[in-house]
């Protein structure tokens, strides 16, 4: 089977950028900073597949460029090399090299995105059901009735009150924002979803609620999606796969039972050593 | 190139394995000089003492520890032999849902799902329709002697023995073709256990191959076909580097 | 203003039209590319005018590029000649354009040159009808950044001006929306149509004249040219509405001065205290009540 997304090389440099960029930084150097010139390399050579359905988890800690890769999958960021081929039933596309109104089209059709901070994700200054409103119009539904009934159903499936569904966000909890980010990105049934620390920051058993979910959604949409965490917790209830990064590079991937218990990298090891 | 015995469902050969410990400057032997057969509708029983490697080596099979150097060749369902050491994530993911089930010794499982959907998952990841699996599932808890009470509650609060029970539900349920098991009856009782070794005769009936680790002699003595008995490994004096997967 | 000032028409004096050829050459280009792309808002260098933005600066510009002698004009402020505005831009016009005829009959003109009305008579194809605009943007309301604005018009992305219309519909059971309707001219760009009200709109729709809009102060000019579609934007299940200037009972009220029961009527408070409505297009309402008097129609 073909996968839904192969990620290539995808680098992300801040700065000006050298030819000793990339030698300088890394986890042998323990830095993102270029001593020479100062660029920042976020991200660098970064390579994975995403099969239909699976879920896919990057791992790391801060500054590790595990965000960096999904922001620029979901175009907030311009990478400055690598490729990305998505693959949307028979019709591939390099998603690098399409111009803004078609990376507009797919972010708006085929991608969800979830952000750990909402809002980035939502508009507060209108009602949760407007939001998801929002995305559906974007879809040519141009029903009222119709709309208004879709967006109940998103809501009521990820567990938000739909008598609370004219209020505006802002009057939500955290928790509860999350799951109308959630909802709002599955109004179109995308089959590429992404998910950046959904869960960073909430209350255990909120995030365990969420997490469920995520977990029934993927059951029920068969979406593919990347989970983006620090938290091993939640990689090894989501992901059959992981990537580990460190300061921009992959340094370790494979299966997630594996990751945590045959861990091959220094850093992997630290890191799953140091679970509370 | 990949061969097998024209019978065999798997042969390991050379099997080693040890744990490269970075922070501690450690190089921990885990087995070695492993080399087995399983074959349909037979038991390989591995035995020996205590750190002798006998769980790594299923889970080396399985791909939850990389093998260090080796081979396991595995002859797929349509016939192809595959080094499992050397197939793509992806390939192992596939066959670990259709071909290659474990049964481990702790209950590994998503929490807060009911027991009877915790068993009946593998069957709907082989898109058995949901019903039926359920109903399949709750046939098996029942013959395993898990009380019905249970079935609706999420595992985490049942007793080690409910948990294996549970456990053994789940990779006994979809009858893949090589079954892996480590130490599956430790925490049951003696009518549980008998019932155990029930299913795993009907098992062998139905072709099912199998490798277990058996701390009880007489269940080898009453199962196995084949008994492999491992040494504990040798300590290497260098630090090899698991093998590239695809 | 001096009624005895001449304007000079020698070399150092103002041309034809108080604006210079240069001027009207490049609002007249402005325009013949405004009417290629239905409903785009096209940029143009908006000339200072001997008035103060706000004061119909966009419409008189495009009337003062496209007028000539042989023109008849017609201006209008809420449908009134009237209006100091209207009598303001019409003297000015009459002054400027030396021999140029006006009108206050709608059959009769030209050129029109209205603010916030159209004319309840039906247009001709040899008609141009310029609107004053003071917002051409219809996207403002859910998006500060010209920029961003821009793209979204340019891919046809409506959808946080359709979410807003969304919104009022949960808040109030309707769009409350009265004014500056936005509308979809040729099935891509949507348009502020200026405040004309939601009477009006369907007017805009396969006209047979050509209707301009001209923003002066925010230097846009838009065009939807004759025989093209202008849809309010609406969901497929809640169909545009307008004033339809109904008693409690259902009755269509009628114009107090002239009778008639098909035009837009503006509400006026009596000394006394009570409510009268009169037609708002003062050409018709004269023209009406001259039927009437003449035993044409029957009250």
């Amino acid at each position: 089977m073909n996968p839904i997304l192969e990620v290539k090389g995808l680098t992300r440099i801040h700065g000006t950028e050298c030819p000793a960029c990339l030698d300088l930084t890394g986890p042998e150097h323990d830095t993102n900073l270029c001593p020479a010139c100062g660029s920042i390399v976020a991200a660098a050579n970064v390579s994975f597949s995403l099969q239909p359905g699976e879920i896919l988890g990057i791992m790391g800690e801060s500054g590790s460029g595990k965000s960096t890769v999904v922001k620029t999958l979901y175009f907030d960021q311009a990478p400055s090399r690598g490729s990305a081929v998505f693959r949307d039933s028979d019709h591939k596309q390099e998603l690098f090299s399409l111009n803004s109104a078609e990376q507009r089209w797919l972010r708006n059709h085929r991608f969800g995105m979830v952000y750990q901070n909402p809002n980035l994700g939502l508009n507060f200054g209108i009602s949760a059901g407007g939001n998801i409103a929002e995305r559906l119009l974007m879809n040519d539904l141009n029903h009222y009735g119709d709309i208004r009934r879709r967006a109940g159903e998103l809501l009521t499936r990820t567990d938000v009150m739909v008598s609370r569904m004219d209020e505006s966000p802002k009057q939500f909890s955290g928790g509860m924002q999350q799951r109308v980010q959630i909802a709002k990105a599955l109004a179109t049934r995308p089959p590429l979803l992404l998910l950046d620390e959904v869960t960073t920051g909430l209350d255990l058993s909120v995030q365990a609620r969420i997490l469920d979910l995520i977990l029934e959604i993927q059951h029920e949409l068969g979406t593919a999606m990347i989970v983006v965490t620090h938290d091993l917790g939640v990689i090894r209830l989501l992901a059959s796969r992981t990537l580990v990064m460190k300061y921009g590079r992959v340094i370790e991937s494979g299966l997630t039972d594996q990751i945590l218990e045959d861990p091959q990298h220094a850093y992997t090891q630290q890191l799953v050593a140091s679970t509370l | 190139m990949t061969h097998l015995p024209d019978t065999a469902i798997l042969e390991v050969n050379g099997l080693a394995k040890q744990f490269n410990l970075h922070a501690q400057g450690e190089v921990v032997p885990s087995c070695s000089g492993v080399n087995l057969a399983a074959y349909p509708g037979q038991l390989a029983a591995l035995t020996g003492p205590t750190g002798a490697g006998k769980s790594s080596v299923l889970k080396c099979i399985y791909r939850t520890y990389l093998p260090g150097s080796g081979t396991l060749n595995f002859r797929t369902a349509d016939g192809r032999v595959m080094d499992l050491a050397r197939i793509s994530e992806q390939d192992m993911l596939r066959l670990r849902r259709s071909d290659i089930g474990f049964v481990t010794q702790f209950l590994h499982c998503v929490p807060r799902r009911p027991a009877e959907e915790v068993v009946a998952e593998p069957l709907i990841l082989r898109d058995v329709e949901a019903g039926e699996a359920l109903a399949q599932a709750r046939t098996l808890l029942a013959r395993l002697n898990v009380p019905e009470r249970l079935w609706r509650l999420p595992p985490a609060t049942f007793s080690g023995g409910e948990k294996q029970r549970v456990n053994l539900a789940r990779g006994l349920i979809a009858k893949p073709r090589l079954l892996l098991l480590d130490e599956p009856t430790a925490s049951l009782d003696k009518a549980t256990t008998g019932r155990v070794i029930e299913l795993l005769q009907e098992f062998k009936r139905a072709g099912v191959a199998m490798i277990a680790i058996f701390h009880d002699p007489d269940l080898v003595a009453a199962l196995a076909d084949a008994e492999h008995r491992l040494a504990p490994p040798q300590p290497l004096t260098r630090k090899t580097s698991a093998l590239e997967t695809q | 203003m001096n009624p005895n000032y001449r304007l000079p028409g020698n070399d150092e004096g103002y041309g034809f039209g108080f604006l210079d050829e240069f001027a009207k050459r490049e609002i007249r280009r402005v325009i013949l590319k405004a009417i290629s792309i239905p409903g785009y808002q096209t940029p143009y260098a908006s000339r200072e005018m001997p008035m103060g933005r706000g004061f119909g600066t966009g419409g008189l510009q495009l009337t003062l590029s496209m007028i000539g002698p042989e023109d008849t004009l017609k201006v209008i402020d809420q449908g009134s000649d009237d209006s100091v505005n209207a009598v303001n831009l019409r003297k000015f016009a009459e002054l400027t354009c030396p021999n140029v005829a006006t009108t206050e009959h709608t059959a009769e003109a030209s050129l029109i040159q209205t603010r916030h009305r159209v004319p309840e008579t039906a247009l001709r194809e040899d008609q141009v009808l310029n609107f004053q605009v003071p917002y051409p943007d219809p996207l403002v309301i859910v998006e500060p950044s010209e920029a961003k604005r821009k793209i979204m018009h340019g891919e046809g992305d409506y959808a946080r001006l359709l979410t807003k219309l969304y919104e009022d519909l949960v808040k109030f059971d309707e769009i409350t929306i009265s004014h500056r309707y936005p509308t979809r001219i040729n099935g891509h760009y949507v348009i502020d149509p200026s405040p004309i009200p939601r009477y009006d709109v369907p007017k805009l729709h396969q006209s047979r004249a050509l209707l301009l809009f001209g923003a002066g102060r925010e230097k846009k000019i838009y065009a939807v040219p004759p025989y093209t579609d202008a849809e309010p934007l609406v969901f497929d299940d809640v169909p545009f509405r307008t004033e339809d200037f109904c008693t409690a009972d259902g009755q269509r009220r009628a114009c107090a001065r002239c009778g008639t029961t098909d035009s837009f009527l503006d509400e006026l408070n009596l000394e006394d205290g009570s409510k009268a409505w009169q037609c708002s297009d003062n050409d018709y309402c004269n023209h009406q009540l001259a039927r009437a008097d003449a035993g044409e129609v029957t009250q």
